[in-house]
């Protein structure tokens, strides 16, 4: 229904650098696909992201969904919603905001209401847990190879090695909250940068005083030569 | 007012909900308690359903617990009260960016959390293989001292053909979930 009427409005979209003729719908679509599909956390939600808003549509750089993950992560609330929200409106503003965060909600909503109007609660159903178990391996996958490709694309400097590294150490292997380590990169990153500035203006101001003392010595040397 | 019961209880559960996923869930069960709203039974009838049902969990939540107690017009506020706060804050965070993004403290500020976030995303491969791949925590002694009973075998194969179909042949990521749902349906159910 409503479904193929969109598959079938979004078909001419595909095609590249072609002006998005419903921008609102084609946000709430690819959020609902992406909602339909996030199982086993938050982070299942990536390898779609960047599959879909960042190589197929080119809505996003790679870094600002590194941006938008971190800040969803940070941020209270659910992060499913942070994201599409940021994604949202990143491309077409509150509305579009409005846009994501319905699509992406959307699914377990009307999930959750068919089951329990129609089922009453769910049992154990093996079918289902068998296809959730499967899907979860895949997601654990998905992440993996999203996570490599992202580390060859953004990790260029020892720095960023070393904070990345870190960060898995502390998070993954130590169980710290996520929240502290994105603070700390944070803290890490303005001094880094600050440091970088300052030493990249103490170089201007060197290779100033190079050329102000060779103008002088130039100087000096025509001012010898007109004596002569 | 049920309604407004409703729609308090689960914009607080938004707005205090962080880290996401089965961490919030006796923050739920505490608030939905708090408003005596749900008994026990209805609370693990909700766990199983967020078990199997993809989406975020708050939202599973809020659908529910709506639904069963003031219907459709129920469901809908609880529902719009969870996402409420995500939304706003988010909102009001990106106009805080994007108002000084030109500035130093936030250019340097994303210079070093971007690597972290690469950092979190790999741990996230941790946490998601400690719920399917392997009994108990992946990085422990464990991991060699009780062998193969430690591992999963179908999930873990599972687990290398998506890397295979996704790393060397390029297969969408909707697909593969597709793919090793019905595979793990199959084989697993």
């Amino acid at each position: 229904m409503s479904k193929m009427e969109s598959q079938e409005q979004l078909k001419p979209l595909q095609k590249k650098n072609n002006p998005e003729k419903h921008p609102y719908l084609s946000l709430f679509w690819e959020f609902f696909k992406i909602g339909l599909f996030t199982i086993g956390g938050g982070m299942a939600m990536i390898p779609q992201i960047q599959q879909v808003v960042v190589k197929d549509k080119g809505w996003l750089s790679e870094e600002d969904m590194l941006d938008c993950i971190a800040v969803s992560q940070a941020m209270p609330g659910v992060i499913a919603i942070n994201s599409a929200t940021w994604i949202g409106k990143r491309i077409k503003g509150v509305r579009g905001a409005l846009a994501g965060t319905l699509g992406v909600i959307m699914p377990s909503f009307l999930i959750i209401i068919l089951v329990v109007t129609f089922l009453g609660a769910i049992g154990e159903n093996r079918w289902i847990n068998g296809a959730f178990t499967g899907i979860k391996a895949a997601v654990c996958g998905l992440i993996l190879v999203t996570v490599v490709r992202l580390g060859k694309q953004m990790l260029k400097s020892v720095f960023q090695w070393i904070l990345a590294i870190g960060a898995f150490l502390a998070i993954g292997v130590f169980g710290i909250t996520a929240i502290w380590a994105i603070l700390a990169g944070a803290v890490l990153g303005i001094l880094y940068n600050s440091f970088q500035l300052s030493r990249a203006s103490a170089k201007e101001a060197e290779q100033e005083a190079d050329c102000t003392a060779d103008h002088e010595r130039a100087e000096a040397a025509e001012k010898q030569e007109v004596g002569k | 007012m049920i309604f407004v019961y409703l729609f308090t209880m689960f914009f607080r559960i938004g707005l205090f909900s962080f880290g996401g996923g089965l961490a919030m869930l006796p923050l739920i069960f505490q608030s939905v308690q708090d408003f005596g709203m749900m008994s026990a039974a209805d609370f693990s009838d909700l766990v199983a359903l967020s078990q199997v049902t993809p989406g975020p969990i708050a939202v599973n939540a809020a659908t529910f617990v709506g639904l069963n107690y003031a219907g459709l017009p129920g469901t809908v506020t609880a529902t719009v009260g969870v996402c409420l706060p995500s939304f706003l804050l988010m909102l009001i965070v990106m106009k805080f960016i994007e108002r000084f993004n030109d500035s130093k403290g936030i250019q340097g500020a994303f210079i070093g959390i971007r690597p972290i976030t690469v950092g979190l995303i790999a741990s996230s491969v941790v946490f998601v293989s400690e719920t399917v791949l392997i009994n108990g925590p992946l990085i422990s002694t464990k991991l060699f001292s009780s062998g193969a009973e430690y591992f999963n075998l179908i999930p873990c194969i599972l687990f290398a053909v998506t890397i295979i179909l996704v790393g060397v042949f390029k297969m969408r990521p909707i697909r593969v979930m597709i793919l090793m749902g019905i595979a793990g349906a199959v084989l697993c159910g």
